[in-house]
């Protein structure tokens, strides 16, 4: 059975829009336009989108915190609204923009305030959290109030403060928001080895898509409140024709650029000291192989696909609204 | 993360008991992080008692030769003044916009994700307040008065349990109220127009600014019955001072528990409506 089931989910909102001196016109926003979701237990879902795409709107609806105006939603086979107090006791929610520690208690009193509300056995309390202090150095900030630590501190503490209860699904609201790189690496490494464990299913809304790499196998990209793509990152890559690229440093510029099966020549840079070729079906060490025959070789470097192009080009597609053919660019060799 | 997966506990004790246990959890906390604001609570205090010797003479005053006046004699006035002053931080009769500044930022969507109901939840953490403010904002003025004035002590054994009993009714019920009036912001996103409205009502219609016997008696009766005002800080004051027989020290709290009731009934349904059309605000 899946955890979070989602069947033409939608929800509109009522916006009142100024129109002349005092009279306001309401306008009906939807945020989320029918979108189907089934995920699994143990799944690690990236959630991308733009801004305004209806990312938290869902994540509020799957939670339970919104009423949906259509569709239907399953999450751990209870109804999010109307079995909301219930469904609290099985996920877990972090929102990277909001706080749910009590602003004038230590960390220490607000996790145990938690366990009081959860209703956790104290064995089990201890041990997650001793868990959680290892993992993300809990032990030096354990007693300063919430309100004097900084983000990256804070962000931690948020993070055991809805893992304290052994959630089956947790739902993260963009966690890595404004963190310093330590700290972002910090969240991310322990959220992979959430992940890794295979028993929480994780549901991430990021805009930061190295989170996403770096977590998910399967991402969902929705824009205008509709699911764009469903599936693993590559999929995404292969479906927008990002390709991999072969960079060869020369010493001396051919006359005549080669023709190496399975790859393209993309450009040529440098004045012919640079050349740059797409992979379409070829090997990697096929098309080295090739490009060592030209002599003068001296340096090779293979580049991945960038996301964050891909995903650019995704949106600027859709707010365009007209289709990408496979012609579309290869991302740029100084993505690197 | 094999120690972070979920367990279901065996049912240790029964859901009476643990509810409680969350409930007292949630108010303990409260009272610990409201005792962290002690420059609050002695700027306060000080408020309270300068306020209280301008209400004690102007009442006194009306007192005049004639020795009582609307049912109190001088003592039992005194004793209404202070005893009121510290009960109105207690009660908090205003000054709390917590749930209103929480739906207006957005924040309030996190107490709709804990495994208590919202109404409950913010129920505890106001007692756990409210017990701070006895020790904090009640005692000192219930000090400070008797060193310059005469007060009244209650005669009846039965008043003092009886008056422990009206405030603690008057301060769920407080609570109902100012729940009510900061829920208005699931509408209006702020709630500061009917915040304003509730300061200026309830100044007048508990008996703060003047005990409401001074008013004619039909309209006592139509303020006891038909608002819950009087039940707020008239009530467990008029217990206090014994101003009444027993059998209407009575009937009165059983007029303040019918309100209590009454309002937290109210704060539920208004809560669940809001649900169905809450907004959060801020994405």
């Amino acid at each position: 059975m899946s955890v979070i089931e989602a069947r033409a989910l939608r929800k509109e909102f009522t916006v009142r829009v100024r129109a002349g001196r005092l009279r306001r016109e309401k306008r009906l926003v939807t945020a989320v336009d029918g979108i189907d979701l089934r995920i699994e237990r143990g799944e690690l879902l990236g959630y991308i989108g733009p801004n305004g795409a209806g990312k938290s709107t869902t994540l509020k609806m799957l939670t339970g915190v919104l009423t949906p105006s259509a569709g239907e939603v399953r999450v751990c086979g209870l109804r999010p609204v109307a079995q909301r107090t219930r469904l609290a006791l099985r996920v877990g929610v972090v929102f990277g923009q909001r706080s749910q520690l009590w602003w004038d208690l230590p960390l220490r009193d607000s996790f145990d305030l938690l366990r009081h509300v959860y209703r956790v056995p104290p064995g089990e309390h201890a041990a997650r959290l001793r868990r959680c202090r290892h993992l993300l150095d809990l032990d030096a900030f354990l007693d300063v109030p919430v309100r004097q630590l900084s983000l990256g501190q804070r962000m931690r503490g948020e993070l055991t403060a809805a893992l304290l209860h052994g959630p089956e699904v947790l739902f993260l609201d963009e966690p890595t928001i404004g963190l310093d790189v330590v700290s972002r690496q910090a969240v991310r490494g322990f959220l992979a080895e959430l992940g890794q464990a295979g028993d929480t299913t994780l549901v991430l809304t990021t805009h930061d898509l190295a989170d996403i790499e770096r977590l998910c196998r399967r991402l969902v990209v929705i824009d205008h409140g509709r699911v764009v793509h469903d599936g693993s990152i590559a999929a995404l890559h292969e479906r927008y024709g990002s390709r991999r690229l072969v960079v060869a440093d020369l010493d001396a510029p051919v006359p005549e650029p080669p023709v190496l099966p399975g790859a393209s020549l993309h450009r040529v840079e440098n004045d012919g000291h640079r050349l740059v070729f797409a992979l379409e079906s070829a090997r990697v060490a096929e098309v080295v192989a090739g490009l060592a025959g030209l002599g003068a070789l001296r340096d090779v470097s293979v580049l991945e696909p960038d996301i964050e192009d891909v995903v650019a080009r995704l949106y600027r597609r859709k707010r365009q609204g007209c289709s990408i053919t496979s012609t579309a660019k290869v991302p740029g060799a100084s993505a690197s | 993360m094999g120690s972070l997966t979920a367990t279901v506990a065996p049912p240790a004790a029964s859901n009476v008991i643990l509810w409680f246990r969350t409930f007292r959890a949630i108010a303990g906390s409260s009272f610990r992080r409201y005792s962290t604001y002690r420059q609050a609570a002695v700027a306060g205090v000080v408020t309270n008692c300068v306020f209280g010797f301008l209400r004690c003479y102007v009442l006194l005053a009306a007192v005049g030769a004639a020795g009582t006046v609307a049912g109190y004699d001088r003592a039992q006035l005194a004793t209404f003044v202070w005893v009121g002053q510290g009960l109105l931080a207690v009660i908090l009769l205003w000054g709390w916009t917590d749930l209103a500044d929480r739906i207006r930022t957005g924040e309030v969507a996190a107490d709709l994700l804990r495994p208590v109901h919202p109404v409950t939840s913010y129920l505890a953490a106001d007692l756990g307040r409210a017990g701070y403010a006895v020790l904090a904002r009640l005692i000192p003025p219930v000090l400070v008065g008797p060193l310059f004035f005469p007060v009244h002590v209650p005669q009846r054994w039965a008043t003092w349990p009886l008056f422990a009993l009206s405030a603690l009714v008057a301060v769920v019920l407080c609570f109902g109220c100012r729940y009510l009036v900061n829920a208005t912001a699931f509408w209006l996103h702020d709630a500061r127009g009917p915040v304003i409205i509730w300061t200026l009502v309830s100044g007048v219609l508990t008996g703060l600014y003047f005990p409401l016997r001074f008013l004619p008696e039909w309209l006592q009766l139509l303020l006891w019955l038909g608002t819950p005002f009087p039940s707020l800080l008239q009530t467990p004051l008029d217990v206090l001072v014994e101003r009444d027989p027993a059998g209407t020290q009575l009937a009165l709290v059983g007029v303040q528990l019918c309100w209590a009731v009454l309002i937290l009934a109210a704060c539920r349904l208004v809560q669940r409506r809001a649900e169905r059309r809450l907004v959060v605000q801020g994405g």
